[in-house]
């Protein structure tokens, strides 16, 4: 019984951590231009430099 | 620091950018200028913001882009800017839900296995923390529409939903600070996950018809070079040129207005509104058409009609009030939702009187009424449909097919006749030469050395040919183009010309396909027809419609001459002559009479008839405007996926009805328990989990549909 009321807040701070995560990566942006990630990741930089 | 901070935006799109080379050039191109504080490229939508400092303006930016080699277009003031705002609320709704659903469930399950007293109350109050937030605010999609259908005096899918989530959630409370053992958190939050799946799957559909919308305004010029009184020039965007003024159209540039010519003499692509594919010569005192592109000569025009009042503003105006009809189009869920809502309260209010009477108490009885509530919720009728769709969507555009919406699948479903346009459409829209070229290697190079130095049609279509057969371009002296007439240059001295037959004195007789004379000098000028294919399966794919019950008849622009071998060769009767109206009436006469027109089209000309249609596709080599209009568009050199979409859609109907089969007969099994009040919380669980699977199940049955 005690180590619920250590592992329930646990599991809780996880499940929210991840939803938070999300959420700031909806926000941030992240999702936007998802064919674009996959193409620039062949842009060479060193090119013109 | 407050210098940075005042910084301009502006985005252009960018319909050339195709590779990663593409992102990088631009990006590292604009870079370095100054005044420019950052640019991105975004790939997925074709488009690129860039921040830029005050000194600078939109206009140098975007010579700055062309100076790298892509056309930017700036993004149209009128265009609806394609907005997934829904979407992205419905992602967090369904993010929330998620969290909410699976910290419940795990710890309903705890008391399902047996859990008692004061853990019990614990995990109860515990779900109560979780539940109410989350049910509050992934809710609020399904009260929102709830709320807006109640008040036009209306029900909808999401008046049930909205009930039992908040009766539920609401007596589950009541259990809760009761110490009661029945609380059906996990049942209210768990069906607003599986209900927010289908309704953001619904709403990417949407996103991706507005995504088209946004291009709609692209065909026209964003703006004109405009003469000012003092002899000077500047350019203004489309909305703020006025009648009276005077534009400079440059050779290759659209014509941002209506007007008449008043100096210079060209060759204008009318093709964008009339639909007709041979260029027509425009000479001073001549119309110009907003929207037409000018192939030959630049010109000087004054605008007699701007903005709102051009040709192809009516045109798509026109369109507009042709689209009307179609948003009175009743989806297939709320359809059914109207014979479900009014069911399902019906048996609540029945139960819980029923168990009143019966003396079973008012918390005894209103604990079944929620039962069953919960049980008929309709979860799996939420899913069945936008799950169906998706699926189908999905297999479709693996052969090329993207679909926009959902709607415009259970439209296509309907269809029972199909009207054709021509040009673009049951042709491919572009001119190939009609047989083997009657030329020499010497005379192919020299051909294509003169054609490729023109714009005119006729010329690029030889000029593709040509360099098709991998021809070598012959150097040539001189070149001279005269608008209309033809071109001319000197190869080692020797005169060559491609031009109208009668400019070479061919006579070019009364053949109505286009043709064009080519002479070397010294030689027999040769006669060089052209035509404008049909489609290679436009028969196959007649037959085919035709063996489902959808006869086709051709509407087309274009003269009778033009039409009629092209309807005999498929055995289709045609109307021909037709301006943009005369299809729409053609098509509001079918609708009228109760028929569902399917309109395939490609043009601007075709865009009203397009909307007017009970459903329309169009082929990817359409005009913007084709586009956005039509519900669907194909990809490819067939025409072949009319029929595999339609047949796709009556597939998809029949999954979609025997999904409503499968969650009205799981209803039928569990609401007599419900009504006995033998459902616990663990029961309404494990059959909603169920039944949205199976839903799930049959749905993706469809994945193949396309084939």
């Amino acid at each position: 019984m005690s180590g619920l009321g250590l592992l329930i807040p646990i599991a809780l701070l996880l499940g929210l951590a991840g939803l938070a995560a999300f959420l700031w990566s909806l926000s941030a942006g992240q999702y936007e231009d998802l064919d674009g990630a996959a193409v620039r990741i062949l842009i060479d930089e060193d090119e013109e430099a | 620091m407050s210098e940075a901070a005042v910084s301009e935006h502006v985005e252009f799109v960018l319909p050339g950018v195709k590779c990663a080379g593409c992102i990088a050039k631009i990006e590292n191109g604009l870079r370095p200028i100054k005044g420019v504080r950052g640019a991105r490229v975004n790939f997925t939508t074709k488009r690129i913001a860039i921040d830029y400092a005050p000194e600078l303006t939109p206009d140098a930016l975007r010579r700055a882009i062309a100076a790298l080699g892509f056309d930017a277009q700036p993004v149209a003031a009128a265009a609806p800017v394609a907005d997934d705002r829904e979407s992205k609320a419905l992602l967090r709704a369904l993010a929330v839900a998620g969290f909410g659903a699976m910290n419940v469930m795990l710890l309903s399950v705890s008391v399902w296995s047996g859990a008692s007293g004061a853990t019990r109350e614990l995990f109860h109050w515990l779900s109560a923390l979780i539940a109410m937030p989350t049910v509050a605010y992934a809710g609020r999609p399904f009260f929102k529409s709830a709320w807006a259908a109640l008040r036009r005096g209306r029900t909808n899918m999401d008046v049930p939903i909205s009930i039992g989530v908040t009766l539920a959630t609401a007596l589950s409370l009541f259990e809760t600070i009761e110490g009661g053992p029945h609380a059906y958190f996990d049942g209210a939050v768990s069906l607003l996950f599986f209900l927010l799946v289908g309704r953001f799957l619904d709403s990417v559909m949407r996103d991706r018809a507005r995504a088209g919308v946004t291009a709609l305004m692209r065909e026209t010029a964003p703006g004109a070079t405009i003469i000012l009184p003092d002899g000077g020039a500047a350019w203004k965007r489309a909305d703020e040129i006025e009648p009276g003024m005077r534009m400079l159209v440059a050779a290759g540039e659209r014509f941002a207005a209506d007007g008449l010519v008043e100096q210079g003499e060209t060759l204008v692509d009318r093709s964008l509104v009339t639909g007709e594919t041979m260029p027509e010569p425009l000479t001073r005192g001549g119309a110009a058409l907003a929207g037409t592109l000018n192939l030959g000569h630049p010109l000087t025009v004054r605008v007699t009609a701007a903005g709102e009042q051009t040709s192809i503003a009516a045109i798509i105006r026109m369109m507009d009030a042709a689209g009307q009809g179609r948003s009175l189009y009743v989806r297939i869920a709320d359809r059914a939702a109207r014979l479900y809502a009014p069911a399902v309260h019906t048996l609540a209010l029945a139960s819980f009187a029923g168990w009143m009477l019966a003396g079973a108490g008012w918390h005894q009885s209103l604990l079944i009424a929620v039962a069953v509530l919960i049980i008929t919720c309709p979860c799996a009728l939420g899913l069945a449909v936008p799950v169906s769709q998706i699926v189908a969507a999905g297999a479709l555009m693996k052969r090329g097919i993207l679909i926009k919406d959902g709607s415009a699948l259970e439209r296509l479903a309907e269809a029972d006749c199909v009207r054709f346009d021509k040009t673009g459409t049951i042709t491919r829209g572009r001119l190939v030469p009609a047989g083997a070229l009657p030329l020499d290697a010497q005379e192919k190079q020299a051909a294509l050395g003169l054609a490729r130095a023109s714009r005119h049609p006729l010329s690029r279509a030889l000029t593709a040919a040509l360099e098709a057969d991998h021809v070598e371009v012959a150097q040539l002296e001189d070149l001279r183009e005269s608008p209309g007439i033809g071109i001319e240059g000197r190869l080692h001295g020797r005169r060559v010309a491609l031009g109208r037959p009668g400019w070479l004195g061919l006579d070019a007789g009364t053949s109505v396909a286009p043709q064009m004379a080519f002479g070397l000098d010294g030689c027999r000028p040769k006669l060089l027809r052209f035509a404008d294919q049909i489609r290679a399966d436009a028969g196959e794919t007649i037959a085919q419609l035709r063996a489902m019950g959808l006869e086709s008849v051709i509407l087309s622009g274009d003269r009778r001459e033009a039409v009629l071998p092209v309807a005999n060769a498929l055995g289709t009767t045609a109307l021909v002559e037709l301006l943009p109206a005369d299809k729409v009436d053609a098509i509001a006469r079918l609708q009228a009479a109760g028929r569902h027109v399917l309109m395939v089209g490609d043009g601007l000309n075709d865009g009203p008839a397009l909307a007017a249609g009970h459903v329309s596709m169009a082929p990817a080599s359409a005009t913007d405007v084709g586009q956005s209009a039509a519900d669907a568009v194909f990809l490819g050199d067939g025409l072949m996926p009319v029929a595999i979409a339609v047949r796709a859609a009556r597939r998809t109907r029949a999954v979609v009805r025997q999904n409503f089969a499968l969650a009205i007969g799981y209803n039928l099994l569990a609401v007599p328990l419900a009504i006995c009040g033998l459902v616990t919380p663990m029961i309404a669980a494990a059959a909603m989990s169920a039944s949205s699977l199976l839903v799930l199940g049959n749905a993706l049955r469809l994945r193949r549909c396309a084939r």
